[in-house]
């Protein structure tokens, strides 16, 4: 069985990131043993049978890789598991090149089969590969998907206090806050996203509109858009873009470009808007609506907030 | 300042993948391949060092002989010599651990900077970087979208879920780099026909066993066939009345 290290960051206020308490609930799920080791969460308690939280004047990601490193030496344990955030996939190759194991990013399952064995996608989600981590020392280092695995329960096991390593290279100055507090679409359960369809930038409002009728929607975007400057970079699904898996996405005006795609696939349900009916994306999606967006919008944002207002 | 950019020959994005017949891995046999889209803008933050301090770069790749084209490409749109580590295994490998590091660390040794893409479009390990600078020692900033280099202090922007994350550091440093970055330039004619005098060197590198063994490849399961709704504005009551009582998401 495996001992498992489960690293869990803190979002911007403080607490226990969503994603990191998922990448708890995975370890607590294949694990025999879990030790969480949190940072910036003032040692807020965790499901977990023992909780280590460093305490730093400073982040640094090598700084939190040699803790890392050196909890998994001291406790004896065969794997480290780390959210697939920006933090995360920050320092998880970091331990795996302290520790001599492979580093398999943006695992979206797991399985015991006499040792841990990894699925992740490849090739944007066009190719689905298992691996096991097969070095001498059998140690492995993961990245985990966000929404991929349940997440652990509140806990009761409070941060015992450590000094987080001193020798840092990179050190973290200032996070700056992303424009107006937006939602992010990595983050965001429902994504209403937009594309050349649209016409013009202007017509993104109607985006924002029926993105803010919904209450908890996030705006994306296809690179077409991205690349013309209508829409910021962050907002970008696809290959080079963001890999998201929100329950609800509505793809207006997109085509269903195989990159964009890649992003977006494994979204729980797909909504297309489109006045091409042998638009690709219609292959994917559960439904479709077939016409002209800046008509259709305007009427389903309202029908949208006729159903949040009465649900 | 001696720069590297990192480079990766993967299928090209368009590709739609099959299975190799032993089912451990891509069939490589009808293949496409172009430069990692982000090593693009690796290499043009590369190129833009130089010309704000002076320099050279050197284009490095793991991979087998064909690479020398994406090389080529890479000597044309700027970088001054082009060196391939052999590693005709460097396609099955999955994903790669140790080795692509290990191949750089002789040729990023001399070097000031590194820059890497943010990940490979092929295996989406985004491991290779930072895994290089741990090796080196050297500082790392992943994913950057913004770099400023005054003599050996450098600060660098990336964003997370926290927000912009603002860095600071000192080189010698490997730097992966995020769209947003730069706009990548294009090989010009005139670079073309310079890059042919540019050397490409082609190296034994030093091969490291993989630490990962490849359970099974597969294609993901097709998503079931979804269905039309209506067509224009008439078509939302019956699409909201589908989300609300079928996929349940409202
Ligand atoms: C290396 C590489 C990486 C890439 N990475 C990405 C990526 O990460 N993400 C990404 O999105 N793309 C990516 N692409 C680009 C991708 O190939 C497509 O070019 C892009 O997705 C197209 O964007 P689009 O669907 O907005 O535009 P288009 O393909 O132009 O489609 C516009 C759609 O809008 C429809 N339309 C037009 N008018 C209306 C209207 N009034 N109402 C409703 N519908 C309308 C049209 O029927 C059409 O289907 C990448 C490409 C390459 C080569
Ligand atoms: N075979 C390789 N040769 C040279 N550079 C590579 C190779 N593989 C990965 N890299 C570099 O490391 C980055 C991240 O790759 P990866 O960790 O595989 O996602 C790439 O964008 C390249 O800059």
């Amino acid at each position: 069985m495996s001992k498992i290290i489960v690293f869990v960051e803190a979002n911007a206020s403080g607490t226990a990131n969503r994603a990191s308490l998922e990448a708890l609930g995975a370890a607590k799920s294949v694990g025999s043993d879990v030790v969480a080791v949190s940072y910036g969460i003032g040692g807020a308690a965790l499901d977990a049978p023992k909780h280590i939280a460093l305490e730093g004047e400073s982040y640094s990601p090598d700084g939190t890789a040699a803790d890392l490193a050196a909890i998994f030496a001291e406790e004896g344990a065969t794997a480290v598991f780390l959210a697939s955030t920006g933090v995360g996939r920050d320092v998880a190759p970091r331990v795996a090149a302290l520790l001599d194991a492979p580093c398999f990013s943006d695992v979206t399952e797991l399985s015991d089969e006499g040792g841990l064995v990894f699925t992740r996608p490849t090739l944007a989600g066009k190719l689905i590969t298992r691996v096991r981590a097969s070095g001498a020392n059998g140690a492995a280092v993961a990245t985990l998907r966000r929404n991929c695995f349940g997440a652990a329960e509140d806990g009761t096991t409070a941060g015992a206090g450590r000094p987080a390593a001193a020798d840092l290279k990179a050190i973290l100055t200032e996070i700056a806050a992303k424009e107006g507090g937006k939602l992010d679409v990595s983050e965001a359960p429902i994504i209403v996203s937009g594309g050349r369809g649209l016409k013009e930038p202007a017509n993104f409002k109607l985006i924002e509109d029926l993105a803010a009728a919904f209450g908890n929607a996030a705006v994306g975007a296809s690179r077409a858009v991205v690349d013309a400057g209508w829409r910021p970079h962050g907002e970008q699904v696809g290959q080079t873009g963001k890999t998201v898996a929100p329950g609800l996405y509505i793809a207006v005006g997109i085509s269903g470009a195989i990159q964009h795609v890649a992003g977006m696939k494994t979204s729980k349900v797909i909504v297309a808007i489109n006045k091409d009916p042998d638009a690709p994306i219609f292959k994917l999606a559960d439904y479709g609506i077939v016409g002209d967006a800046l008509e259709i919008l305007p009427v389903l944002t309202e029908a949208v907030k006729g159903a949040m207002a009465g649900a | 300042m001696n720069i590297v950019a990192c480079i990766k020959r993967v299928p090209a994005t368009e590709t739609q993948p099959k299975v190799a017949a032993d089912g451990m891995g891509l069939d490589h046999s009808a293949l496409e391949y172009m430069l990692s889209f982000y090593d693009e803008i690796a290499l043009e933050e590369a190129i833009r060092s130089k010309e704000a301090h002076g320099g050279e770069v050197t284009a490095l790749t793991l991979g087998p002989t064909e690479a020398s084209k994406e090389l080529r490409d890479c000597l044309a749109r700027g970088a001054d010599k082009g060196r391939v580590s052999l590693d005709p295994a460097c396609h099955p490998r999955e994903p790669r651990t140790t080795p692509t590091p290990t191949a750089a660390t002789d040729t990023a040794r001399g070097a000031e900077l590194v820059f890497c893409g943010r990940q490979a479009t092929d295996r989406d390990n985004a491991a290779v970087g930072p895994m290089l600078a741990t090796m080196l020692g050297w500082s790392c900033v992943t994913d950057v979208i913004e770099l400023h280099i005054d003599g050996t202090s450098a600060t660098a922007k990336r964003e997370s879920e926290r927000g912009i994350e603002h860095f600071r550091f000192t080189l010698p440093a490997v730097i992966t780099c995020q769209k947003g970055l730069n706009e990548p330039r294009y090989a010009g004619l005139k670079g073309i026909m310079a890059a042919k005098k540019k050397p490409i060197e082609e190296a034994e590198p030093m091969l490291v066993e993989s630490a990962t063994e490849v359970v099974g490849v597969s294609l993901p399961p097709a998503r079931p066939a979804g269905r039309i709704v209506g067509e224009g504005p008439d078509a939302v009551p019956a699409l909201l009345e589908a989300l609300r009582t079928e996929a349940k998401v409202l």
